[in-house]
């Protein structure tokens, strides 16, 4: 090797060790990492430093003397307890769980109807979507209270015991119970839907108008145009939806469970306290995090036809253009043995010139 | 079209062909226009849906405008047969109405605030600029936004307790402050997704032309950004107004009342702060009634009503200009 190569080489390896670690680059996401610094701070105090407190919590018995916080270790003892002993919790939380999976689908799927009723060619749209969203601003747990307490919350001109009646001979008790629960406060379910359909609305303007003319063209009906079309493009938006209402409703004052875990919070018997709080809210969490994970599995898991089929022709064509790219070498290759081979003169012509 | 029908009212024997297929594409619609039957039934479900919705507002309206003699006629049902304000003067000063009243526009007000600053500029962080770990940094704050609060409530009250913010609004500006807010998930989120459709080359150019990086967000992408501050704003404010369990823990106080309250909390003690009122009040005050809980609660929520009255336009469009569907 000449010394010339060599060192351009050395050059060349210069400039890119300068280049590699990109000081800009580092600049950008140390300035990055700066103006996510408050949420990072704020993570690590309200988030990894109380959960970490709250599992240890959890674990122990906490009691308030004057000289501060007194903790007993008590293993899982708090968490057993709850499970077996506590009159409330156990059925309180099955309760919520049986309504919360009842309710989001009840909710989600209306919001869709009525983000489709309105998204078509209507008069006084402005006025209809102020009406749905206008929950969203009232609602709050003392109002929810108040409401449901002087009975606004059903309508009394539609009599629901016929219905939950039929429902009780066909159920078991347990499910017949939420059921007809989830009727004697339908217009609370409708209530948490204003945000729902104001997000599948705009999902479904955002859809291509051209798409269902060219359906329409091939002989699809409007049954099948929902199914095929407007269904699989809103997908992502309908599990954002179940998301948020399924933390919407446990999050909400009206939940039972919430006021439990304040008042073992604050009460003062001897088992009760601090720590059989945490328990609870531990277990609370782990119930809202399972149906969380529960409604993305059922949402996730089949991929629909249109997807499937997108990424069958994109591996397809990755595998044609492989094929493409090998042809192409294999020509030049060809070509150039084809080139040495007329170069040495082993292609003979008839006129003895090599041109064919 | 309308002529078709009336033809086909009055002379039914003499339908042609032609006057069959009108009606029938009048009322089933064509491939074209929608048929009528199909609006009758849209606009029938929207206006009985849409009353059902205002069904518990408009109950509260009417009843919290009865006398005590319209809600034991069971004759009336909704219209009041006077209009009874009284109710309200008494929900009002039981409820000490001012006072609570601009003690809630602080406490949704200040954090609010400082909500839509700490999330803008998290969201802007994450939008805008590249570095590890930036993907764990946005899985963590969906997770955030899933766990329910009150895993991390008990110690953060000992927290608060302990270096003496408890019972204060600062419990309230501290998360906000360092983006841990009220739903401050959703926020840091529409933020994010706004300052990514930023076109680059605008800070770019700014930077060429000397801004520094936070410069250039203040100058240039902040002002860009009103729509996404006007709706995290709104949501915040209406959100913070409406929270009463946090309110009550932090702010207010459950053992020891701190002096701050709101009007939804003034509403969750309802009952008993009535029949205090109505005891210490020398003359006038009825004992707790339906129209008058009803009047109380139509107050508390009389603010936040006004105003999305005056802003839905943003209310209602914010979803869209946000671009949470955006990808």
């Amino acid at each position: 090797m000449s010394k010339e190569s060599r060192m351009a080489k050395k050059l060349e390896k210069k400039n890119k060790a300068k280049i590699k670690p990109g000081r800009l680059a580092r600049r950008e996401a140390i300035t990055g990492l700066l103006f996510v610094t408050p949420w990072i701070i704020g993570c690590a105090i309200f988030l990894i430093y109380t959960m970490g407190n709250s599992f240890w919590y959890a674990l122990n018995n906490i009691r308030i003397t004057p000289k501060g916080y007194k903790f007993t270790f008590l293993g899982t003892g708090n968490f057993t307890q709850i499970l077996f002993s506590d009159p409330d919790f156990p059925i309180q939380i099955v309760e919520y769980m049986t309504s919360t999976i009842l309710s989001v689908p009840i909710v989600v799927v209306f919001a869709l109807i009525i983000a489709m009723l309105l998204n078509g060619n209507i008069k006084f749209k402005g006025f209809f979507r102020l009406i749905f969203f206008l929950p969203v601003i009232v609602v709050s747990g003392p109002v929810m209270g108040m409401l449901s307490e002087q009975g606004a919350a059903t309508i009394s001109t539609i009599d629901t015991q016929t219905i939950v009646d039929a429902i009780s001979t066909f159920l078991p008790k347990g499910m017949a119970d939420a059921i007809s629960e989830l009727f004697q406060s339908m217009i609370m379910i409708l209530w948490y839907s204003g945000v729902q359909i104001l997000i599948f609305l705009s999902a479904l303007q955002k859809i291509d108008r051209s798409m269902y003319e060219a359906a329409q063209i091939d002989g699809g009906s409007g049954w099948e145009c929902f199914w095929k079309i407007t269904l699989p493009t809103i997908k992502p938006m309908i599990l954002i939806n179940v998301v948020y209402t399924v933390v919407f409703i446990s999050g909400n004052d009206q939940n039972s469970i919430i006021g439990l875990i304040q008042s073992a919070m604050f009460s003062g018997t001897k088992e009760k306290g601090y720590g059989y709080a945490s328990a609870m809210a531990w277990i609370y969490s782990l119930v809202v995090l399972l149906i969380v994970g529960l409604f993305a599995v059922l949402l996730m898991a089949r991929k629909d036809v249109y997807e499937r089929q997108v990424k069958k022709a994109k591996k397809a064509m990755k595998k044609e253009a492989r094929m493409e790219r090998k042809v192409e070498r294999r020509s030049a290759r060809n070509a150039k043995k084809i080139e040495k081979a007329r170069a040495k003169r082993k292609y003979s012509t008839y006129d003895g010139s090599g041109d064919y | 079209m309308a002529q078709a029908t009336t033809k086909a009212a009055f002379r039914p024997h003499k339908l042609t062909e032609t006057d069959k297929d009108k009606i029938q594409r009048f009322l089933f619609g064509s491939k074209e226009k929608e048929g009528f039957l199909k609006q009758l039934v849209v606009y029938a479900l929207l206006i009985c849906i849409g009353f059902i919705y205002l069904y518990p507002i408009l109950y509260m309206l009417s009843s919290s405008l009865m006398n005590l003699d319209d809600l034991l006629d069971s004759s009336i049902n909704w219209i009041p047969s006077t209009l009874n304000i009284a109710n309200y003067a008494q929900a009002g000063r039981s409820m000490d109405f001012w006072k609570s009243l601009g003690m809630s526009i602080i406490i949704a007000g200040v954090p609010t605030i400082l909500n839509v600053l700490s999330c803008s500029i998290v969201g802007y962080g994450l939008a805008r600029f590249e570095f590890p770990g930036k993907k764990a940094i946005l899985g963590v704050i969906i997770f955030s936004f899933i766990l329910p609060s009150q895993v991390t409530m008990i110690p953060t009250y000992v927290l608060y307790n302990n270096i003496g913010i408890l019972g204060s609004l600062k419990a309230f500006i501290l998360p906000s402050l360092l983006a841990q807010g009220i739903n401050a998930p959703i926020f840091i989120l529409i933020f994010f997704q706004f300052f990514r459709q930023v076109p680059k080359v605008l800070i770019e150019a700014a930077q060429i032309d000397g801004a520094g990086y936070f410069k250039s967000f203040i100058r240039i992408s902040l002002p860009s950004a009103a729509p996404a501050i006007l709706t995290v704003f709104l949501f915040s404010f209406v959100w913070y107004w409406n929270e009463s369990y946090l309110t009550q823990m932090y702010v207010s106080g459950i053992m020891t009342e701190s002096g701050w309250t709101s009007l939804v909390i003034q509403l969750d003690k309802f009952a008993s702060n009535y029949s205090q009122y109505a005891q210490t009040a020398q003359s006038g005050a009825t004992s707790l009634n339906e129209s008058i809980s009803m009047a109380g609660t139509m107050l508390s929520i009389l603010p936040v009503l006004i105003m999305y009255f005056v802003l839905q336009r943003y209310f209602v469009e914010s979803i869209d200009r946000a671009g949470i569907t955006g990808e």
